[in-house]
């Protein structure tokens, strides 16, 4: 069973309300979830949808075609119904149309006025839903009184037991029996990602799509034990955690592309101060304002050179919110094993797509700090901040927490005690013990995700978000008799850049391409760059709009067959 | 008291000889030291320019970091660790030019930093070009028409932003200079000292002469919690210019008004452990 709900209308009518009821009590009763959202950079009014996708088996995309349209207005009928399935129906209000072909029309302003207040409609639109899936009544409507208790409880109950009386029960779901878990969204896996991690300081500018980490963050202040500060503008907000990093807790920032070019400069200050830095980019389509509420993955090549100069850095693409929560722990203690900045890749569809999944396991995190503390510190010698070792990595002391010891970090070449140099030759030094962190991290690298056969004739090339799709596609593909022995490789670490498996596989295979949400194929490039492989082909998309499966088969389709 | 000698650094001094940063330095030491400060309790924090090199030249933590931005780290570090006593030492360029909007917001945030900007009205480090602080009509080979913008008044601008300590000073009034520097890192708040200091290469028009002719002191019953005279005194420029803390007022302080500063240690010493995850899984159950 797989079943594909599309609720549409303009913002400000209440869809996210509907939506998340009702999402969150299929989860509750025991189906797996996958919900998507299409927003307008706007907060009233234009065409927003969300996309709620239930199942008996785990979920990892979207998908193109529908089963159930609930339209809130009339341009989600006329936008959609092409998607929907013949067996499918669009409902809505009557007054918006009535009974033609698959569009149905109920009365639900009329439930909700007599439910004593229109805002109810989308609350009668919760019961005619339920009620024609046939799902358990009961339970829902506590969740209505506990959602609506500061707004009319009383009228949305009896507006949603209006609607639910609107309809017979259309579609007979299977029981679903999913054990215990969680609806989440890439971004609320990153905050808390961060939480586990033991971060107490999160500084950022609002910026969408990354605004939901901070919200989050913020409403967790007191609880957590963590300050959210809205900083001035971008520079600050990454001046500001590196700042606090050097003063020896973990702090953290995020942002978008457009705010990732304002921090650059500061992000070549943590790799010459060797202050450990975790940044999330949560990517959206650009240049310059571009396309504020759309997804993309055309930061990657940004990612792997911004700032000037050479500095060590780590780039980690997140691929799915269950992956967001562990990377973002990962990312801390890489960041302070090296004393770099580590980045992390996002979305706008990782950042707004919620799925079930199992409750998070943090027993397997652990927080490691790298960090000298008083008591097992030689308080006879001068600390050095850049002290030379065997392996470049100097110890590292938090200012102010060692009796007689100061700590002096400089964004200037500085010598081993961190002061101004102009000297040839510890110019190379320092620039050798940086650099010489990226041989290091080439131990901590994990390999793509390898799907299908070990020895493919064609062998599929995608990063971060795509993962989910490419998943699913992988799945139809197996149905396609013609296509040929197929194998894909989703990368999550990204720099350096784990090559075995890509070597290994690409030997056997007669076609690469490249599948990304971009226009250059940038994944493309930099595996060019590093190894000489070449892709013969590419799916590219760049439309502010996540591919789909069907799409990923249609274009393989025709590029292989 | 600190033995001040704790406070000199052994990195020899690149700044020139007879610039106003010389007794910059010996004052700020000084300051610390009567006030009974230890090297490793102290963060100064810089941007660029010949006054950000000041982390170098004394013996205390230091977080040298980019032009324009001694203000945002020197935030995060005082988030990380109120315990410390952060000071930013760096100059006017820095403050008031390329650092213009950290300037603005971290008096709006009371945050309990203190800043020194050693004002020189001149920019030293890329020789000569006009700062936000340099007077009209003073040519440089950049401005060869004269500057024609009008300078900041960077004292009224902090109080109109809320700032909560704000003062003047001059290297040439050592003795006041130190007092001032006490005054303000003792402020619980954010703290802003512009100190006149000539530039001897650069600025051939406010030389030390001119300084000293130019300033006046204000009079002990001077009342500095006025506002609107405050304000009025941080105009003033033609016929004198006031020496001495011209407003302070007590405000709660960024780590006041914030209950996880407020409360419990200071984060940095705070035991984290992953488990505080696990209260929160049913934000999404």
């Amino acid at each position: 069973m797989d079943h594909n709900l599309l609720i549409g209308g303009a913002a400000g009518q209440g869809m996210d309300t509907l939506s998340s009821l009702f999402e969150r009590y299929l989860m509750r009763q025991g189906y797996q979830v996958f919900v998507s959202k299409d927003y307008m950079s706007r907060v009233r009014g234009g065409h927003n949808f969300i996309q709620i996708r239930f199942s008996d088996q785990p979920l990892t995309s979207h998908r193109y075609s529908l089963d159930l349209i609930a339209a809130m207005d009339e341009t989600t009928i006329r936008e959609h119904l092409p998607r929907l399935n013949p067996e499918g129906y669009a409902l809505c209000d009557e007054k918006l149309q009535e009974e033609k072909g698959q569009v149905l029309g109920f009365p639900l302003e009329a439930s909700a006025k007599e439910a004593g207040n229109p805002k109810t409609f989308t609350t009668a639109f919760l019961g005619l839903l339920v009620k024609w899936y046939g799902l358990d009544q009961e339970s829902i409507e506590g969740m209505i009184l506990e959602a609506f208790q500061d707004r009319s409880p009383e009228a949305n109950l009896k507006a949603y037991q209006l609607g639910a009386g609107l309809t017979e029960t259309r579609i007979d779901l299977p029981q679903a029996s999913g054990k215990d878990q969680i609806l989440i969204n890439g971004n609320e896996a990153i905050a808390l990602g961060a939480i586990a991690a033991g971060v107490t300081f999160y500084s950022a500018y609002p910026m969408t799509p990354s605004t939901s980490i901070m919200n989050y963050l913020a409403s967790k202040q007191s609880e957590a034990g963590i300050v959210v500060e809205q900083a001035e503008d971008e520079i600050a907000a990454i001046n500001m955690a590196i700042g606090a990093n050097f003063t020896g807790i973990r702090a953290m920032t995020g942002t978008s592309g457009g705010g990732f070019s304002l921090m650059t400069e500061a992000l070549g200050l943590a790799g010459i101060t060797e202050t450990p830095l975790v940044v999330a980019n949560v990517q959206r389509p650009g240049p310059a304002t571009g396309f504020p509420t759309r997804t993309e993955q055309s930061d990657l090549s940004f990612m792997l050179t911004a700032s000037h100069g050479e500095i060590p850095r780590m780039i980690t693409a997140l691929r799915n919110p269950r992956e967001s929560f562990y990377q973002t722990a990962r990312a801390f203690n890489l960041s302070e094993k090296y004393q770099i900045p580590v980045i992390l890749l996002s979305d706008q569809y990782l950042a707004d797509y919620s799925v079930t999944t199992d409750v998070f396991d943090y027993s397997h995190i652990t927080i490691d700090r790298y960090i000298d503390e008083d008591s097992e510190y030689d308080h006879e010698t001068p600390y050095k901040r850049y002290a030379l070792t065997e392996n470049g990595i100097s110890p590292r002391l938090i200012p102010g927490k060692v009796a007689d010891q100061i700590v002096l970090a400089d964004s200037d070449e500085h010598d081993e005690a961190g002061h101004i140099t102009e000297s040839a030759s510890i110019r190379i030094q320092m620039m050798k013990k940086r650099m010489g962190k990226m041989e290091l991290l080439k131990d901590e690298i994990e390999e793509p995700w390898h799907w299908g056969t070990d020895q493919p004739e064609v062998l599929l090339l995608a990063w971060g978000s795509v993962a989910g799709p490419l998943q699913e596609a992988l799945h139809l593909l197996q149905k396609e008799k013609d296509f040929p022995e197929v194998a894909a490789l989703v990368f999550g670490d990204l720099w350096p850049l784990p090559v075995e498996k890509l070597k290994k596989l690409s030997a056997s295979a007669k076609s690469i391409i490249n599948i990304e949400q971009n226009y250059t194929g940038q994944l493309a490039k930099l595996l060019r760059q590093e190894t000489g492989i070449f892709c013969q082909h590419s799916y590219l998309k760049y439309d502010g709009r996540q591919m789909t499966p069907e799409e990923i088969v249609e274009a393989l389709k025709k590029e292989v067959l | 008291m600190t033995d001040v000698k704790c406070f000199h650094s052994s990195d020899p001094s690149a700044w020139c000889p007879g610039c106003g940063n010389h007794a910059l330095l010996a004052a700020l030491k000084e300051a610390l030291a009567q006030l009974d400060k230890k090297p490793h309790e102290v963060l100064v924090c810089s941007g660029i320019g010949q006054a950000a090199k000041t982390p170098h030249y004394i013996n205390t933590n230091g977080f040298n970091g980019l032009h324009g931005r001694a203000l945002p780290p020197a935030f995060g570090a005082k988030v990380a660790n109120k315990d410390l006593t952060v000071i930013v030492n760096t100059g006017d360029g820095d403050s008031y030019g390329e650092g213009g909007n950290h300037f603005i917001h971290n008096m709006r945030r009371n945050v309990d930093i203190t800043h020194f900007v050693h004002d020189n009205m001149i920019y030293g480090l890329t020789k000569g070009q006009a700062s936000p602080t340099t007077q009209k009509k003073h040519t440089t080979e950049v401005q060869t028409e004269g500057v024609t913008l009008d300078p900041v008044k960077p004292l009224a601008m902090a109080i109109t932003m809320g700032a909560t300590f704000v003062a003047r000073g001059f290297v040439g009034e050592k003795n006041q200079l130190i007092e001032l520097m006490k005054a303000a890192i003792t402020h619980p708040g954010y703290a802003l000292l512009d100190i006149f200091q000539p530039c001897v290469v650069f600025n051939k028009v406010n030389t030390f002469q001119w300084y000293k002719e130019q300033t006046y002191t204000l009079p002990e019953d001077y009342d500095s919690s006025n506002k609107q005279q405050a304000l009025m005194k941080a105009f003033e420029w033609e016929n004198g210019i006031p020496l001495g803390i011209l407003y302070k007022e007590d405000k709660p302080t960024y780590t006041d008004q914030r209950e996880v500063l407020r409360e419990g240690p200071a984060l940095v010493n705070r035991k984290l452990s992953p488990e505080r995850v696990a209260e929160f899984f049913n934000d999404f159950r």
